[in-house]
C-alpha cells in the first residue's frame, strides 16, 4: 500500500503528471469532442464518473484475484468492468439528456476504449493505492482530463474565428495546440513533491 | 484472384492499403495515445510496435475464425476480450524478454487492449472477411503503425538526445533539444508529421489538377 497523502495524490494526478497532457492518455476524445466548451466540460463528467466506478470495482477486484491467485486475469476483468460502467453511463445520459447524448455521438460508447480509465486501474494497480487513495486518484484523473479538453475548447473556439491555412487545419493543428498546452502544464513540475 | 482488378481488392492489397494510403495513425488518426507516449527513442517505438503488430495479426485471425459464432449483439464484448488476451500474452512475453523494455513502457503494454486501432480492424474487416485476408490486412495495418512509430521516435531521438537506436551521433558538444523527448515533443512531432504530409498530399494533388486542367483544354 502506497503512503502518499490525498493531497498529494490529487496534485499529482490532476496537474503535474496530467493524463492527457503528461501521459498522452485519453487524446482520441481530447482532440474529437474539444470542439465546444459545454460539450467537453461534460464529456469530462461522463469521463469521470466512470473513472470513479471503475476505481471502486478495480480496488475490489484486485482483492479477489489476490485471494484466487489468478493476476493473468486482471486485464481481461478491469476492461469488463469499464464497458458495463460505460453501458451504464450511456443509458443514463440517453435517459436524462438526449441532446447531449447526441453532442457526445460516437465518443460515448468510446469511453470504453479510452485508455485514460484502462490507464487508471493499471497506475492504481501498480502504486498500490487503497481504497481512499484510489478515488482520490480517480477524481483527480477526471478532474485533469477535464482541465485540458476545457482548456483546449477554449482555444478551439477562438480559433474558429481566425483564418486558418488549408493545410494546419484539423488534427495538425490540434496536435499542435496540445503541444503548446502541455509545455504551459510542465510548469507544474516540483508541485506536490 | 488472378487478374487484378480496380474494383476487387487483391490479396497486395490487403497488405499495402495499411502502409500508406489507410495509414492507421498518419491517415485515419487511430492509436494516438500509444503513438505520442512512447515515440521517444527508436528502441521503445520499436518495441511497441511490434507488439501491437502481433497482437493485431493474431486478433484478426482468431476474430476472423470466430465471426460467424459471435453474435452480433455481443460483438464488441467479444472482441475486447479476444483482444484482452493476445495482450496479455504479450504483455508475459515482453517480460521474459526483456525487463528493461518492459520497464520503458510500463503502463503502455496492457494498454495495447483500448489502442482503437485493434478495435477498429476488428469491426471494419475482420468480422467481415477471411482469415487468410484478415491475417494480411492485420499485418499491413501493424506495419504501417510500427513505421509511423518509427518515424515519430527517430525524430525524437535525434533531436531530443543527440542519437540513434543509443548511437550518439553528434558528438559531445551537441545541445540535446529536451523538449523533444517531453510530453510536449510528442505533440509537437506528430503534428507537424501531419502538417508535412497534408501539404505533401495536397501538392500532389494540386500537379494531377493542373494536369487534368491541361489536358482537358487540349
Amino acid at each position: 500500500m502506497s503512503d502518499q497523502s490525498l493531497w498529494t495524490v490529487f496534485l499529482n494526478a490532476s496537474l503535474v503528471n496530467n493524463f492527457v497532457l503528461a501521459y498522452f492518455l485519453g487524446i482520441c476524445p481530447f482532440l474529437g469532442v474539444s470542439n465546444k466548451i459545454e460539450t467537453a466540460a461534460r464529456m469530462g463528467g461522463a469521463v469521470t464518473f466512470v473513472m470513479l466506478i471503475t476505481s471502486v470495482f478495480v480496488t475490489g477486484l484486485n482483492a479477489l484475484l489476490a485471494a484466487i491467485d489468478a493476476p493473468y486475469l486482471g486485464l481481461i476483468s478491469y476492461i469488463a468492468v469499464i464497458a458495463s460502467a460505460v453501458q451504464l453511463v450511456e443509458m443514463f445520459i440517453k435517459k436524462t439528456s438526449p441532446a447531449l447524448f447526441r453532442a457526445l455521438g460516437i465518443y460515448l460508447p468510446l469511453i470504453t476504449t479510452n485508455c485514460a480509465i484502462l490507464a487508471l486501474a493499471l497506475f492504481q494497480t501498480n502504486r498500490g493505492y487503497g481504497f481512499l487513495q484510489g478515488i482520490v486518484f480517480a477524481l483527480a484523473g477526471g478532474a485533469g482530463f477535464t482541465l485540458a479538453l476545457v482548456l483546449m475548447a477554449g482555444v478551439r473556439e477562438k480559433l474558429g474565428l481566425a483564418e486558418v491555412p488549408d493545410v494546419v487545419k484539423g488534427t495538425a493543428l490540434g496536435l499542435i495546440l496540445a503541444g503548446i498546452l502541455s509545455v504551459a502544464f510542465m510548469g507544474f513540475a516540483g508541485l506536490g513533491g | 484472384m488472378t487478374s487484378a482488378s480496380d474494383s476487387l481488392p487483391t490479396a497486395t492489397d490487403d497488405f499495402l492499403k495499411g502502409l500508406w494510403r489507410e495509414n492507421p495513425v498518419l491517415v485515419q488518426v487511430l492509436g494516438t495515445c500509444p503513438t505520442l507516449a512512447v515515440s521517444n527513442s527508436v528502441r521503445n517505438a520499436l518495441a511497441m510496435g511490434l507488439a501491437t503488430l502481433f497482437v493485431l495479426i493474431a486478433s484478426n485471425a482468431a476474430i476472423a475464425a470466430l465471426r460467424k459464432f459471435i453474435p452480433s449483439q455481443v460483438r464488441m464484448a467479444s472482441y475486447i476480450l479476444v483482444i484482452a488476451t493476445f495482450v496479455s500474452i504479450v504483455d508475459y512475453a515482453i517480460q521474459a524478454i526483456s525487463l528493461d523494455v518492459h520497464k520503458a513502457l510500463g503502463a503502455f503494454i496492457p494498454l495495447i487492449v483500448v489502442n482503437c486501432i485493434i478495435l477498429g480492424r476488428a469491426e471494419a474487416f475482420a468480422s467481415k472477411n477471411t482469415v487468410g485476408r484478415s491475417l494480411l490486412d492485420g499485418a499491413g495495418m501493424g506495419l504501417g503503425f510500427c513505421l509511423t512509430l518509427l518515424l515519430l521516435g527517430s525524430v525524437r531521438e535525434i533531436l531530443g538526445s543527440g542519437s540513434l537506436l543509443g548511437i550518439e551521433l553528434f558528438g559531445p558538444s551537441y545541445q540535446d533539444w529536451v523538449i523533444m523527448v517531453l510530453p510536449s515533443g510528442g505533440f509537437f512531432t506528430f503534428g507537424f508529421w501531419l502538417l508535412f504530409f497534408n501539404w505533401w498530399k495536397k501538392r500532389r494533388l494540386g500537379r494531377a489538377g493542373r494536369v487534368a486542367a491541361l489536358t482537358g483544354a487540349a
